[in-house]
């Protein structure tokens, strides 16, 4: 007797955990419960037909606005050109700003190209000096869009004054510095762009797994934290005074060619949830993502259907920004109360996001490397 | 029935199941201790982190800076003293000790088996697992020509084998609520994410699977100490035990837990399956044999000391037997409120996150403004606070003190918190109109909690 209880018990353990042999016969029309989501075709779809995408554009407007640069230099007669090279270039950054992970992350590409406000004593002093090196993280906040921001925007009170500044004395090192600082973005995009056309999505792709140090679960964490840190945080909450108390104007995205915080914001709303949705880059097809991997996950759950919450807080959120004046009008208001409440719609994304969808898919945020039991 | 009582307390059995105990206990705990230096866990919790999380009523223990090695050492100093059985009973007092001050160190680091530790550790100080294939035994012998025990009180033997059995089945009647058995979470949440282990990993996908481990799980854990203790089973038993264990090493990261409870279920075994480990054991370090065979009973030196010990045992146990069940003075849901959920052996029940972003006011100025937990908290702390409220209130309270040495006045903390668990869409945890600033922890019910909107049935 115990001995037949013994066998059958293992008998039946062994075929629960059964060798690959044990075919279980899987429903992949996603109405069966069968859980196992395709997070390699989700990776694919992530880098061909966005990220890569996405750079290719970026790269385009970056050569773009190289070329605006020199015909300005060329000729510092007007600044119409070379301002909408910038800001298109700008609007596109905005689409690849969350793709921090690889080569970008190995560059740190966001950290050298949007860290604003621009601190133009730094800037001033390198155009003086004559000599800089943009490799420093001491000259972060010396280049990049805002650091361009200032130079096509702020060196004086109106265009004739500012062409003033480009045709004067100190002329040619101005012009050498805004060459200079689109010379370094031009060069930092295309070494990613290349590596992400070359061995690096590959690389992405395979390492398909469910460890900490997996592409999905690391992915996630970057775009929770884009959301979080620099669409949240960076472009509304620190000017809107969330985390100090004081409205603080002067750390508005785009400073001194002003009301245009608002369009990037939205820009990068849009971004963060086509990218949720799997959306190809500037078409409407899409792929595998986060919203079809959740879709996945409530067949076997049966809960709630996340995906909708959030896509519709996602347009609430869009809703009430887009509905808002500019920026810069908004936090002349004392208290800028309209401003916060739209602030508080965007922020309802985060637990949404970094609790409800993170738990759902079991990924850990911000890895804790420890024991649990 | 006294009678019984005492005829059993005075029933001697052979000591080699308990040398067995004590010679796999050091090594297992060296082995725990070393890895938990190399990982460079020390530092990075308990040194690196400028705010800790303490426990009720134990606020005083703090790490020592540089020093928490040097108590990180004496600790695994004292795993080789019971490994070798060298003064063992001071050994496994400084083991308890210091083991249990670091787990006190910081709450964040609470695990149900580093509890379990420190619990087996305090039940050792009263088991006489030295006396038998030991340094302390050899040198009785060689000093006063007295020969070394070879038999121990049974009830020794058998505390260790009703602590496992508490732990087991106490483990076991957590399992039995709606969330685990009808619903099978968390399982359904944590397996299919394992997708990527070899040979079972498309299988942890399938729903069938999430029930079966579920209801397997809960019957393992009910049943396992039974099926240990009763002779027939015993073999088929530790066997389950094994994969059981193995199996969960594998999916989930539970550190060294796994291989305690294999090697501490070794202890249902028979003597004469721990003489044979002995006996080769004791050939391999020459150990000299005729101190293994020796007829001497155990006379303890003291005996109101013994009598003590009795007692302090049986309240040890009274206590491991109540303290589970304090969670039914509180109202709401365990698993929500967490309201006595600590040292209740309820391990991996819940798939439980959550977000809390607080609010500081200046009661004075009316300036308000939102906290940067990462600015003052690991990712580790940030996420064990999120979804506890004694976690919560502690932080609260540090905020509070934080700005005050700031500058700030009649600083009031708010909460927004939200928490998801077990597969719920998160909802709102703490009251965001409680002051945490006034708010003192005790033991009472935690009424600033929002209560849980659903229900989970069983015990």
């Amino acid at each position: 007797m115990k001995k037949i209880f013994g066998i059958i018990a293992i008998a039946l353990f062994f075929y629960a955990c059964g060798s690959d042999d044990t075919t279980i016969t899987t429903d992949d029309s996603g109405t069966g419960n069968t859980g196992n989501f395709d997070r390699s075709a989700m990776l694919t779809n992530w880098a061909d037909n966005i990220i890569v995408p996405g750079y290719v554009d970026f790269n385009a407007k970056v050569n773009t606005l190289e070329s605006a640069t020199a015909a300005f230099t060329a000729d510092a007669s007007d600044l119409t050109a070379v301002r909408a090279a910038w800001l298109d270039a700008y609007t596109t950054w905005q689409r690849v700003s969350i793709f921090e992970i690889g080569p970008a992350e190995t560059v740190n590409l966001r950290l050298n190209v949007n860290i604003y406000p621009a601190n133009v004593t730094t800037i001033e002093s390198n155009i003086d000096n004559g000599s800089y090196d943009f490799g420093l993280s001491s000259n972060r906040s010396a280049k990049g869009f805002p650091a361009i921001d200032y130079l096509l925007y702020g060196l004086g009170a109106d265009e004739t004054a500012i062409l003033a500044v480009y045709n004067g004395a100190e002329g040619a090192a101005y012009k050498q510095y805004l060459n200079d600082v689109v010379a370094d973005m031009k060069q930092l995009t295309v070494s990613v762009l290349s590596e992400w056309q070359g061995s690096y999505r590959a690389a992405f792709i395979e390492n398909d797994g469910a460890s900490a140090t997996a592409s999905t679960d690391r992915f996630v964490n970057d775009y929770i934290f884009y959301y979080e840190k620099f669409l949240r945080a960076g472009k509304m909450g620190i000017p809107g005074g969330v985390f100090s108390g004081n409205v603080e104007v002067g750390n508005l995205e785009a400073l001194y060619a002003g009301n245009l915080s608002k369009e990037l914001f939205l820009v990068g709303l849009d971004a963060t949830q086509d990218f949720f949705n799997g959306k190809a880059y500037n078409t409407n097809a899409q792929g595998e993502s986060l919203s079809s991997y959740l879709d996945e996950l409530n067949a076997i759950k049966d809960g709630v259907d996340l995906n909708e919450i959030i896509n519709s807080q996602f347009d609430v959120a869009r809703a009430s920004v887009s509905a808002l004046g500019s920026f810069e009008s908004e936090l002349s208001q004392n208290p800028p109360s309209t401003f916060l409440e739209s602030y508080n719609e965007v922020q309802r994304l985060v637990p949404l996001l970094k609790v409800d969808m993170v738990s759902a898919m079991s990924i850990s945020i911000d890895f804790a490397d420890a024991d649990g039991d | 029935m006294i009678q019984q009582v005492k005829r059993y307390l005075n029933t001697q059995r052979e000591a080699a199941p308990l040398a067995v105990f004590r010679v796999s206990f050091g090594l297992l705990m060296l082995a725990s201790l070393i890895r938990f230096w190399s990982h460079g866990w020390i530092e990075k919790f308990y040194i690196a982190p400028s705010f800790h999380f303490t426990f009720y009523g134990f606020e005083w223990v703090r790490p020592f800076e540089n020093y928490t090695y040097l108590l990180f050492a004496i600790c695994a100093l004292s795993t080789i003293m019971i490994t070798i059985g060298y003064k063992y009973r001071l050994a496994i007092i400084i083991f308890f000790l210091s083991f249990t001050y670091i787990e006190l160190m910081d709450k964040t680091m609470y695990l149900n088996h580093y509890y379990f530790i420190s619990m087996l550790s305090f039940l050792m100080i009263f088991i006489p697992a030295g006396s038998y294939f030991s340094i302390d035994a050899l040198q009785l012998s060689r000093k006063r020509a007295a020969t070394p025990i070879q038999f121990v009180p049974r009830w020794t033997i058998d505390s260790i084998k009703l602590l496992l059995g508490i732990v087991y089945v106490y483990a076991g009647l957590a399992k039995l609520n709606s969330d685990w058995l009808v619903k099978a979470m968390p399982l359904k949440i944590w397996l299919p994410s394992k997708f990527d282990i070899p040979f079972i990993g498309d299988l942890l996908g399938q729903e069938w699977v999430h029930y079966a481990f579920s209801w397997f799980g809960a019957g393992y854990d009910l049943l396992i100490p039974f099926f240990l203790l009763w002779r027939k089973s015993r073999p088929f038993a530790f066997i389950m035990v094994i994969i059981f264990h193995v199996l969960t090493r594998v999916l989930f990261p539970i550190g060294m837990f796994p291989y305690v409870m294999i090697v501490s279920a070794l202890i249902f075994f028979d003597v004469g399956f721990h003489k044979k480990i002995i006996y080769a054991f004791a050939k391999a370090v020459k150990y000299p044999q005729q101190l293994l065979e020796t007829t001497q009973h155990y006379a303890p030196r003291n005996l109101n000391l013994a009598k003590a010990s009795i007692v302090i045992v049986a309240i040890f146990f009274t206590v491991q037997l109540l303290l589970p069940w304090r969670y039914l003075a509180y109202p709401g849901e365990l698993f929500w409120t967490e309201e006595g959920y600590r040292f209740s052996w309820r391990v991996m029940l819940m798939e439980k996150s959550g977000y809390a972003q607080f609010k500081i006011v200046d009661g004075v100025s009316g300036k308000r403004f939102y906290v940067d937990n990462t600015d003052f908290l690991t990712p580790l702390q940030e996420k064990q606070m999120s979804f506890q409220p004694d976690f919560i209130l502690e932080y609260a309270h540090y905020l509070r003190d934080h700005f005050e040495g700031q500058g700030h006045q009649e600083v009031e903390v708010y909460v927004e918190s939200y928490v998801a668990l077990n597969g719920r869409l998160s909802t709102t945890y703490i009251d965001p109109k409680a002051d945490l600033a006034q708010i003192e922890d005790s033991f009472a019910h935690k009424n600033w909690i929002i209560p849980f909107t659903d229900e989970i049935k069983g015990l």
